[in-house]
């Protein structure tokens, strides 16, 4: 019998008085793929940290034992781990831009790393970086190799960072949410890169994600994490298939799915004999002078109606916030009409503009910037009654605690500061200050991004239920495409800021027309494994064609 | 990049404009009798109706201005009564106490003031980055604290109180260095330093204490970035964090803070250089307007101005090219 | 000063930290053992000033009389008897040539230094303040006006500026107030350069864009959503400006072109001290070292309001980090 790869016993975590980590234990052997899956705060990145003993000088406190390809992290002294990481085993980071210095070229820093465990001369390294960035798919490595970091798109800083992470050969890659920065088409093509390495090398593989999806692609274990402790541990198929454990039959039923029709709702009901709520019609919005003018909106025309769901998808860059941003006047176009009710507001001054301010509203996308962070809550919400003439205090308060309770939340909560609630909690308290306005239309843009998969579906839910109750419009920006089909009647594909498509949910999402939305589909992960393989299968035809 | 920098070059020319607009404003235009003023308490009526005449202070304020420009940019000429004197190009005027033309008495007193600055400067780089480099790689412990103090204590210390115990200590206490005197490099370079000795340390050990405050806290910035944890994670020792990839990150601000420093000290050390008795132009500029002479006193104001601007063009550059990220932004 | 220097300088990350009250900033300060220190000096020095004719006589002296006989005209005028002629009337002994009471002359000098340094921070702060907030909240016209203006604040070298106007001024205008105003007058770019930057990036944030939504006006945004942000990037400046006042009056005056006799000052009494320091050190040492208490008080002082206002800025620079602030950082770094 072999010694396994990584072998976990009783780690435990603190931070101060906060436990992160509470008696986890699990192995992995050499070649082997594990997913840890975990919302946020369930442990997942601490743990995989503690794989290469970074926690050590941060005030952590960390027992039980890790050993990792035969070096034994707690009790290794400053030299041995530095032996350990990059070169037996190697970590790969979430944000790729932050996670490079960005000061050195590209290359330099693969060959610094190189240097650090091998005694080679600065050229031989160069050589070394060059190689493994050709190797990660990064075309024209011998001059991409001198490039800084921010030359590099999202997806190729991430390759390099693979790269990095491969030029010691290391037995081990930690991979922590390696896709989340990225969009879901680069997503794929990451994951595949990881899939391949494997399979080349045979190296083993930790991957953290809080995507299940992600896991679902990559890993053949998958180990599930809640407050720091190990929920269920299998072979994925097993664990996505049939869960054992409540905690993950709820975590997959959060999830929402690409491939699954909207629930609950009779077919679209675009109500076409009031006229539509909102028009827009060629939409343009540039930004900057002379030649570093970009146009970010181009050409961009749709029409929302009473009651209806109009979802936009789009990867980063495709001009999807900004179209927000202008359907609801916070940006002014730079040329195109915005029809509202028989008026063009698309080029009101602000002065003129003030009576449609509170019926057009917004629902942020970061629930910590969306709310002024020195106001109660109450205040915040209670604004759009003030601006719109109440002065009746008792009146404000009653109407303020009637909508916090309509959105889920404590109305005695009232004075309470943004910080003392979870991200959640004040995307309700979002919703719950544009309600106060009484809107006849909202867009939201990405509402549910930055939060969990469950409280992710219960923000969606409560949208769809305001919006029936109130038959307003709603304007649904999101750049994942499963969200975006299980809330909306319609949806429009964006890409460099044009429209690509646009059509009923259920015919773009079943039979795409644009080259794009299928390349998109395609890349969105897939919760079966199996399922999985045969998307990685479509994605390499697509790819060839 | 090229064109940030001529934008940059612009924008330093206007404000430059614009400086000797308000400067006009503030000494020809706002007190009372300037003719008076400038040729000083002792001047005759008929002295003072000829400071009138070369000045033009009889023509309406824009004229006046105008001629004033008109001097810096082509040089302009003076009557002095028995004949002409020419004012060449960049011409700030006549004194009319000592009867010498601004900007000679300016160039004779640069030379001093570089003297004092150069060394200084060179002083104070080496001691503040040194001290900030180590200050953040013995961070939390010891080392650090006691730095953090003598840093502190070094900000709050006013360069002429340092130089005032210095002197009492080496020169009239201990006796080790003669008292400071300034003596030209070109006649005597070994005294020229020993004159100087005082002086470059009381400077460099206040502006030092800035720079390792800034190098300090561009370095732990940097350290609490993402891609130092990478770094770490890839087994790369705490030396080679803190030399190759901290330093990196304080060299952009350092550069941007000495370019400005150096500029404005230029423009006349003048705390140093009265404590000290060094004839540059900062003690000039005291003296000048003790005895209230008006053209020196503006003329030295606008060269002080000059080099800040200068400084504050030139720092704003090297940052962006220290931190090309910033144009790109 | 370059843009991105001042705003490390001032530690001024997006304004949008959590929120900190009156009684957190004041826990937090207190955690600060150096700043308490600090606090305690400061308020001592401003109850001396305050106080200062009330302290003189109970010394039973005044800052203005002199006592030929307590010096020794002799040898040049040194003060008679050991430190400079401590006793017990003349508690910091007296100065040399006139036999004026030192202590009395301190606490007055003192009187004028803050009430200097005072008065130019708060000008500083006011036109600062005013001048950044109208460049970020105005039209595109106006802040490219104003920010040229502040260009032009920033090329005027402070200390030759002074001394210039102090030049041409009548010496019939106060001096004290004077000083203040060049000071104030002068050095505000600073400030306006950093409210400007942080108005900007809190103009930003997704609350204020809310705020417009709501159909509020600009100013009610800009005095309920903006102000209260703004707070506590103004205040850690104003409280790194003020010992920076102090350092530029007492130096206008140690060049004597500052506060003029027989209106005490600590510049001025160096000056003065300068000619003095081998027969009489005690007369340079007290203003020296009152100056450098002084500075070195309100500096930490205001180092410790900056990492109670804002610890992750501070924790960056590791001034004074509390114990109550590591907590909060590790609890951070967990969540």
């Amino acid at each position: 019998m072999t010694t396994p790869l990584v072998q976990v016993e009783d780690l435990t975590i603190d931070f101060g008085t906060v436990r992160a980590v509470d008696r986890l234990s699990f192995t992995l052997e050499a070649g082997a793929a594990l997913g840890v899956v975990g919302e946020s705060g369930s442990g997942k990145s601490a743990s995989a940290s503690a794989l290469l003993g970074l926690h050590r000088g941060t005030g952590a406190r960390v027992t039980g034992t890790v050993r990792v390809a035969g070096t034994d992290v707690g009790a290794a002294d400053d030299a041995e781990l530095r032996r350990l990481r990059g070169a037996k085993a190697a970590m790969v980071f979430q944000d790729p831009l932050s996670s490079l210095d960005p000061y050195y070229t590209v290359g330099d820093q693969i060959a610094e790393v190189y240097r650090v465990h091998n005694s080679v001369s600065r050229r031989a390294a160069r050589a070394r970086a060059v190689e493994v960035l050709d190797r990660v798919g990064i075309p024209d490595a011998a001059r991409r190799a001198r490039s800084r970091p921010h030359e590099f798109s999202g997806g190729m800083r991430q390759r390099a960072l693979i790269a990095m992470a491969l030029a010691c050969e290391p037995r081990l890659i930690v991979a922590d949410e390696p896709t989340t920065a990225l969009d879901v088409t680069v997503q794929a093509q990451i994951l595949d890169l990881l899939h391949d390495l494997r399979r080349e090398t045979g190296m083993g593989l930790l991957l953290v994600t809080h995507d299940v999806g992600v896991a679902a692609e990559s890993v053949d274990d998958v180990l599930v994490m809640q407050h720091g402790r190990a929920v269920e541990r299998g072979p994925v198929a097993e664990v996505l298939g049939a869960p054992r454990q409540p905690y993950t039959r709820e975590l997959l039923a959060s999830v929402p799915r690409v491939d699954e029709k909207r629930a609950g709702v009779p077919g679209p009901r675009t109500a076409t004999e009031a006229g539509p709520l909102i028009e827009a019609v060629g939409l343009r919005r540039e930004f900057g002078r002379g030649a570093g003018r970009v146009t970010a909106v181009d050409g961009v025309s749709l029409t929302v109606h009473a009651g209806e769901t109009l979802g936009i998808v789009g990867e980063s860059g495709s001009g999807k916030t900004t179209l927000g941003r202008m359907l609801v006047r916070l940006i002014d176009p730079t040329a195109g009409r915005l029809r509202y009710g028989g008026t063009d507001i698309g080029s009101l001054p602000e002065r003129e503009l003030r009576p449609f301010r509170r019926e057009l509203q917004m629902v942020f996308q970061d629930p910590v910037a969306s709310l002024n962070p020195r106001r109660s809550i109450g205040e915040s919400v209670a604004d759009p009654l003030r601006a719109a003439g109440e002065t009746d205090e008792a009146r404000i308060r009653d109407r303020v605690r009637e909508l916090l309770e309509r959105v889920g939340l404590d109305a005695g909560r009232y004075e309470r500061h943004p910080h003392e609630f979870s991200g959640g909690q004040r995307q309700r308290i979002g919703i719950a200050r544009v309600l106060a306005a009484e809107p006849k239309l909202i867009v939201c843009d990405e509402p549910v991004s930055a939060l969990d998969v469950t409280t992710q579906a219960q923000v969606i839910s409560l949208l769809a239920e305001l919006q029936r109750e109130l038959g307003i419009g709603l304007v649904f920006i999101a750049h994942d495409l499963a969200v975006v089909r299980q809330v909306s009647d319609r949806v429009a594909v964006m890409r460099q800021g044009r429209i690509v498509e646009q059509g009923v949910a259920d015919d773009v999402y079943g039979s795409p027309r644009d080259p794009y939305t299928r390349q998109l589909l395609a890349a969105v992960p897939a919760l079966d494994p199996v399922r999985a393989a045969a998307r990685r299968a479509a994605r390499r035809e697509l790819a060839a064609a | 990049m090229t064109g940030f920098l001529l934008r940059r070059l612009g924008g330093a020319v206007f404000v430059l404009l614009s400086l000797t607009v308000v400067l006009y404003a503030v000494f020809y235009v706002a007190p009372g009798d300037v003719a008076q003023i400038a040729c000083g308490p002792r001047c005759s009526p008929a002295q003072v109706a000829q400071v009138t005449a070369q000045l033009r202070l009889d023509d309406p304020v824009y004229t006046q201005y105008l001629h004033f420009l008109q001097g810096i940019v082509a040089g302009r000429d003076f009557s002095t009564g028995t004949g002409v004197e020419h004012c060449s190009a960049p011409c700030l005027g006549v004194s009319y106490q000592s009867d010498q033309q601004v900007m000679r008495l300016i160039l004779t007193k640069l030379p001093v003031t570089g003297s004092l600055v150069i060394g200084a400067f060179a002083l104070w780089i080496l001691l503040g980055v040194g001290t900030g480099v180590l200050s953040a790689w013995r961070r939390g412990r010891i080392t650090e604290r006691l730095l953090t103090w003598l840093t502190l204590a070094g900000t709050a210390t006013p360069v002429f109180v340092i130089g005032l115990l210095l002197i009492i200590i080496f020169c009239s206490t201990l006796q080790w260095l003669p008292s400071p005197t300034y003596v030209p490099f070109t006649e005597n370079p070994e005294q020229w330093a020993w004159g100087l000795l005082l002086p470059w340390v009381s400077l460099a050990l206040i502006e030092s204490a800035k720079y390792a405050r800034l190098t300090r806290s561009s370095m732990l910035e940097t350290l609490a970035e993402d891609h130092v944890r990478t770094f770490r994670a890839y087994g790369v020792s705490e030396r080679g964090i803190i030399g190759r990839h901290a330093l990196r990150g304080a060299l952009a601000p350092v550069i941007a803070l000495s370019a400005l420093d150096f500029g404005t000290m230029f423009g006349g050390a003048v705390l140093t250089e009265s404590l000290f008795g060094i004839p540059g132009i900062g003690r000039e500029l005291v003296h000048a307007v003790k005895v209230v002479d008006l053209p020196v006193v503006v003329g030295m104001v606008l060269v002080t101005g000059f080099f800040v601007v200068l400084a504050n063009a030139v720092a704003d550059m090297l940052y962006a090219l220290a931190d090309r990220r910033v144009v790109l932004s | 000063m370059s843009e991105a220097l001042l705003v490390q300088e001032a530690g001024a990350a997006p304004a949008a930290a959590p929120a900190s009250g009156a009684r957190q900033f004041w826990r937090r300060l207190r955690a600060q053992r150096a700043a308490t220190v600090a606090a305690a000096v400061v308020l001592l020095l401003f109850l001396a000033a305050l106080a200062a004719p009330l302290l003189a006589a109970l010394a039973g002296q005044d800052p203005d009389t002199y006592h030929p006989g307590l010096v020794d005209s002799a040898a040049g005028g040194v003060p008679v008897g050991s430190f400079g002629g401590i006793s017990a009337d003349h508690w910091f002994g007296v100065e040399p040539q006139t036999g004026r009471d030192l202590f009395a002359r301190v606490v007055y000098g003192a009187r004028v230094s803050l009430g200097v340094a005072v008065v130019a921070t708060v000008l500083q702060v006011t036109i600062g303040v005013t001048v950044g907030l109208a460049a970020a909240l105005g039209s595109r016209l106006l802040d490219q006006v104003l920010s040229r203006i502040t260009d032009i604040n920033v090329a005027l070298p402070l200390m030759v500026i002074a001394l210039g106007l102090l030049a041409i001024v009548p010496s019939s205008f106060p001096r004290p107030v004077l000083i203040a105003l060049v000071i104030g007058g002068i050095n505000w770019a600073g400030t306006s350069k950093i409210v400007r930057a942080q108005a900007l990036a809190l103009k930003s944030l997704d609350f204020v864009s809310a705020a417009r939504l709501s159909g509020r006006g600009r100013w009610s945004i800009a005095r309920r959503e903006l102000l209260p942000s703004l707070a506590a990037p103004v205040i850690t400046y104003a409280a790194l400006l003020f010992p920076v006042n102090i350092t530029v009056e007492a130096a206008l005056s140690f060049l004597g072109v500052g506060i003029k006799p027989p209106t005490p000052s600590w510049g001025q009494m160096l000056t003065e001290a300068d000619t003095w320091y081998q027969s009489a050190p005690t007369y340079l040492l007290l203003p020296a070292g009152l100056l450098f208490v002084t500075v070195l008080a309100l500096t930490v002082l205001g180092e410790g309001v900056r990492t109670a206002l804002d610890p992750r800025a501070a924790s960056r620079l590791r001034i004074g980090t509390g114990r109550e602030e590591r907590q909060e950082r590790t609890k951070e770094r967990a969540s």
